[in-house]
């Protein structure tokens, strides 16, 4: 069974085109390994009769001779995409038993392709968070511990439980979302690969919508190939959503096989943030010396306005999600607290509807775009993204891609920050400004710390440049091929 | 920019979350941190910068007009707290 | 025409600017494929878009774009290549995202003109200040139940373009007549049906009153105001209004106000009582509206003879007083109508009777020109008869009620009646005699220089051959007689 769960998306591939087993036997492994892995709280909802019931469909299918790109393979989905029937909760008390009547468009083009649907995960609520602390349905845990250490440590978020569920091979691969480090700082903190695409890469339709401009969805997987072939699915053109770009579809994982030679990587000297830890500062000197050894050019770049993306996002995000967010309003779908006039109900609802981050940025989004204060923040946050892009434009005038750690730290214990609204945001200082210029952003796994947790190294790419960060990517992972995993400690307990 | 308790109190009404009164010094404190943060972004002089409108390099894409959707009626109320007689229901509206 | 209020203090002028939502006339929705049709089951018109579902997006229909610039063409407005949706936050039941899609800072129209046609054919012009597209919002009903509102999203993300005038009207009539120009503007576009009973047009109306030569004074808002005539009731009453609160040492409190038929009255909102703050920013689900330059040319070369340029031409062509063109042109059918029964015949002639007797019938019995009892051939017939002194303009209007009635021909109805006229000048001095006879000292009256006593002979005379003797040749042949 462990060799099920074991298997990465393109072997699980490779063995199902063999016939050495099956969709539903690889299926039930997963399965199981979910409803043991309990206490990690990765999942909110579980769905083992529809997995295995799709686990048939595709045995049926592939019989028949039809096999689609990732035909068979059991996934995690994030519960922030829309399915259809399925209970689709963003993690919010709000969406108390929305059963969403549409499916997403990304979730449909991985059932399309064949992929199975082990259950939904947890994140932080409304993707709103970097440790999925905020989350109704509680935290994650962290599969990775310190050895010789007891302590829980986060995943990271907001793509939390579908780090942990791809971590912990709970599932084969998992969605996540990213709309500022989401998808690639719970990679890092989980030893997983998680890339974000270029926005208007992903269709949006049928994704709860945190910030509507900066939100992407991606995969998160365990290697790079993986990667490659779960964001050819998931990626195309979609009429649904008026900012999905039609734009061809690349074979990622045939590009993989080019190698990096030749490629001109910038270091960006503005990412080395104060007070970062020695042994992130190594780990990307280590990446850029892998890099080098594998034929590529490393130089120094500027991106002079990186330090402002984070305040920046913190205008623009809340300022979003407070007009995204308005929907909730017990009329419709999910949660309602009755009262006699419509404006209680409203206010009575969403505050017992939305936790504490939630309302804190709605709070702060309300503030930013209200009379008088449009021009000093929201307006001034969307010049500084100008500033921001500009500086990218510039860089990749001569680099093809940018190598810098994803996060100032490895993964830390859970409680640690909460208290901390701001130290906890900047978690996302390194991989804000990526979602801020709309760019491609994958982390892959570059070593462990000195504590023996998941440390990851970001690669940033040119508009829909997905094919170089991943080749980029696939480089370092060649490079530090990390062979460690973290022990199924939840098992036992 | 340092918000004291009636602004909060506003921003809370105009956003539609009830907040109970000895919670508003809290908040303000809170939010005002998060602002005083932000307020990093006054260094920057932005006086000759146009502000981003999409990082999409493209403009709005027509849908033909043609009738694609509708006639879903208890799809569309199937999540409702409250529904009778094809209606959402909700407390009385004063005008 | 008296433009001025008087006061207790002398006179007040009133300033008066609307803002007219007019619903697109398109199949589907403005950002959704739902359709659009009037009346039907509730929520059965709804797409997961319009129900402000989590996760539905906005996708622009192409046509709400294309009445947009057609109807901005035809108000003479400069079309904005660029413009740009914003969101427009508020919570309301029946808006269920809790914002509403439109345009606030660029709009896809800019400045417009409207000319109005006012009695006597005189005309004004108002400015138009902007048209926007936007989403309508849903239908809350509050006559259902004691303690809850029923929400009906079908009208939810229907497009409107919200016309926006200068405040450039200064009585009630105009605000009428730019009403009526605007709304016939629209049709003959085809953008809008302007169906004010249907609420597919609706004007909020702003209202302030100054001391003539004055600054403006603060304007209230009478808010979804759905028929002309209440628009201006509403305009009268809330000017009268601002003008005693003023001259009782007042001042006025710029809010937005209800019209209630009923009562004849506007009232204070209640709902509207909090200044709003309705934190508009682009929406980021769309991107910048592009109209480009060749689909612009294309709606240009498209446009239709609009109302302006037809009452021109009527006047031209057809040689009719200005003001029967201006009451032609409101409506395009009732030109076409009109330009059906003038074709080949007196102009002037075919104006009075279709201004006149035919337009008098029509609003008598609540009709319009399209279903008129008479078609425009058969009153053709009638002005033929007329024309060739077959029958007299007297005995034309009893041929016209017995046509309304039976929808006869008026040629069949003069044989079938015998209502021909009669020019045989034998018969016709047959009748003088005998009415000369019969009034001997009126006869002698007049021949002693009452000359005024001509029309009661001319009256006799036709009272006696039941209105069918030709007056040219009663007149003729009486003065003669009467000379002796």
């Amino acid at each position: 069974m462990s060799a099920f769960t074991d298997l990465t998306l393109t072997a699980a591939l490779e063995g199902l085109a063999k016939g050495d087993f099956t969709s539903v036997e690889l299926t039930r492994a997963h399965v199981e390994a979910v409803e043991a892995a309990r206490g990690l709280n990765a999942f909110v909802t579980e769905t083992p009769d529809q997995a295995l019931k799709m686990a048939a469909e595709s045995d049926t299918r592939r019989k028949a001779g039809t096999v689609g790109l990732m035909e068979g393979v059991p996934l995690a989905i994030k519960d922030l995409f829309c399915t259809k029937g399925v209970l689709t909760t963003a993690s919010s008390h709000i969406l108390d038993g929305f059963k969403p009547p549409y499916e997403s468009t990304v979730t449909a083009n991985l059932w399309k392709a064949g992929a199975v649907m082990l259950g939904k995960t947890n994140l932080d609520e409304f993707a709103m968070g970097s440790s999925n602390e905020t989350s109704y349905y509680g935290g994650v845990v962290n599969p990775w511990r310190k050895p010789g250490d007891n302590k829980n440590l986060v995943p990271g978020g907001s793509s939390g439980g579908s780090a942990t569920a791809v971590a912990a091979r709970l599932a084969i691969a998992a969605t996540g979302t990213d709309t500022g480090g989401s998808i690639r700082q719970p990679a890092a903190f989980t030893g997983t690969v998680g890339l974000k695409p270029t926005y208007g890469r992903c269709s949006r339709f049928g994704i709860v919508a945190f910030a509507s401009s900066l939100d992407q969805a991606g995969p998160m997987t365990r290697t790079i190939d993986d990667a490659a072939v779960m964001m050819r699915v998931m990626a195309g053109f979609d009429d649904k959503d008026s900012t999905s770009v039609d734009i061809a579809v690349p074979d990622y994982r045939a590009d993989l096989a080019q190698s990096v030679k030749g490629l001109r990587i910038g270091i960006p000297k503005e990412y080395r943030v104060d007070g970062m830890p020695a042994e992130i500062d190594a780990l990307w000197q280590q990446g850029m010396e892998w890099l080098k050894a594998a034929g590529a050019e490393v130089k120094d770049i500027s991106l002079p306005h990186t330090q402002y993306a984070l305040p920046a996002y913190y205008i623009v995000a809340p300022a979003e999600a407070s007009s995204n967010l308005a929907r909730y309003d017990g009329v419709r779908f999910g949660l309602r607290v009755p009262a006699d006039e419509l404006a209680d109900m409203y206010a009575q609802t969403r505050a017992a509807g939305f936790g504490a981050e939630v309302r804190r940025r709605i709070l702060i989004g309300t503030y930013v775009l209200s009379a008088g204060y449009y021009d000093a923040y929201y307006v001034k946050a969307q010049k500084i993204r100008t500033l921001i892009l500009n500086d990218f434009t510039k860089a990749f005038e001569s680099v093809d891609a940018i190598l810098t750690p994803t996060t100032p730290t490895a993964a830390f214990g859970l409680g640690d920050k909460v208290d901390d609204p701001v130290s906890m945001y900047l978690n996302d200082v390194l991989t804000v400004p990526v979602n801020m210029a709309g760019l491609p952003g994958l982390s892959v796994p570059a070593g462990l710390s000195k504590e023996g947790l998941p440390l990851g190294l970001q690669v940033i790419g040119k508009p829909f440049d997905e094919s170089t960060v991943l080749r980029v990517g696939k480089a370092i992972e060649d490079a530090a091929a990390l062979k460690q995993k973290p022990e199924a400690w939840w098992r036992a307990a | 920019m340092s918000l004291d308790k009636a602004t909060v109190a506003h921003i809370a009404k105009l956003a539609r979350i009830a907040v109970p009164e000895q919670d508003l010094p809290g908040l303000a404190t809170e939010l005002s941190g998060i602002l005083k943060w932000i307020e990093q972004l006054d260094s920057v002089d932005t006086s000759k910068v146009e502000p981003l409108s999409s990082v999409v390099n493209a403009t709005l894409r027509f849908r033909e007009d043609n009738i694609t959707d509708g006639g879903q009626r208890d799809a569309v109320l199937a999540n409702a707290p409250v529904s009778a007689q094809g209606f959402f229901v909700v407390p009385k509206v004063v005008e | 025409m008296a433009t001025l209020l008087h006061g207790a203090t002398g006179e007040w002028e009133m300033v008066i600017g609307l803002e007219v939502h007019a619903q697109v006339t398109s199949k589907a929705k403005l950002f959704s494929g739902a359709a659009t049709e009037f009346g039907a089951e509730p929520n059965t018109q709804v797409s997961f878009v319009d129900a402000g579902m989590p996760g539905m997006l906005p996708v622009i229909n192409r046509v709400c774009v294309e009445q947009a610039v057609r109807t901005g063409l035809g108000l003479k407005a400069q079309i904005n290549k660029v413009s740009v949706f914003d969101r427009k936050n508020y919570f309301y039941a029946d808006l269920p995202a809790g914002y509403q899609i439109s345009q606030y800072l660029q709009p896809i129209v800019g400045k417009g003109t409207i000319i109005l046609d006012l009695a006597g054919g005189e005309t004004r012009e108002v400015g138009i200040t902007r048209l926007h597209l936007e989403q309508d919002a849903g239908k809350s009903l509050h006559d259902q139940d004691p303690s809850s509102s029923f929400v009906d999203l079908n009208r939810a993300g229907v497009a409107l373009m919200e016309i926006v005038s200068e405040p450039d009207m200064r009585t009630a009539e105009e605000a009428g007549a730019y009403l009526r120009k605007l709304r016939s503007i629209l049709r003959y576009l085809g953008t809008c049906d302007g169906n004010m009973e249907q609420g597919s047009m609706r004007a909020d109306v702003n209202v302030s009153v100054r001391k003539p030569g004055a600054p403006f004074g603060t304007r209230c808002e009478i808010k979804n105001v759905n028929s002309i005539r209440y628009v201006q009731q509403a305009i009268e009453y809330e000017a009268r209004r601002q003008i005693d609160i003023i001259e009782d040492g007042g001042t006025i409190k710029q809010e937005t106000r209800l019209y209630d038929a009923r009562k004849g009255e506007t009232r204070s909102m209640r709902s509207k009582e909090d200044a709003h703050d309705y934190r508009y920013f682009p929406d980021p689900d769309l991107l910048p509206l592009v109209v480009q330059d060749g689909l612009i040319k294309s709606i240009a070369e498209s446009l239709p003879e609009l109302p302006d340029e037809k009452k021109a031409r009527l006047v031209r062509d057809y040689g009719i007083p200005l003001y029967d063109a201006s009451v032609l042109i409101l409506e395009k059918e009732r030109a076409d109508f009109f330009e059906a029964v003038a074709k080949g015949r007196d102009s002037k002639l075919s104006a009075n009777w279709v201004t006149g007797e035919l337009f008098a019938a029509l609003n008598k019995t609540g009709r319009d020109v399209t279903d008129s009892p008479i078609s425009a051939a058969k009153l053709g017939g009638l002005i033929d008869l007329i024309s060739d002194n077959t029958i007299s303009g007297r005995i034309a209007k009893d041929v016209f009620e017995i046509m309304l009635e039976t929808g006869k021909d008026a040629g069949a109805i003069v044989e079938e009646k015998g209502l021909r006229q009669v020019t045989d000048t034998g018969a016709i001095e047959g009748v003088i005699d005998a009415v000369l006879a019969a009034n001997a000292d009126k006869l002698a009256e007049y021949r002693s220089g009452k000359d005024k006593l001509f029309g009661f002979f001319v009256g006799q005379v036709m009272k006696q051959s039941g209105g069918k003797a030709n007056p040219a040749l009663v007149n003729e042949l009486l003065k003669k007689k009467l000379a002796g």
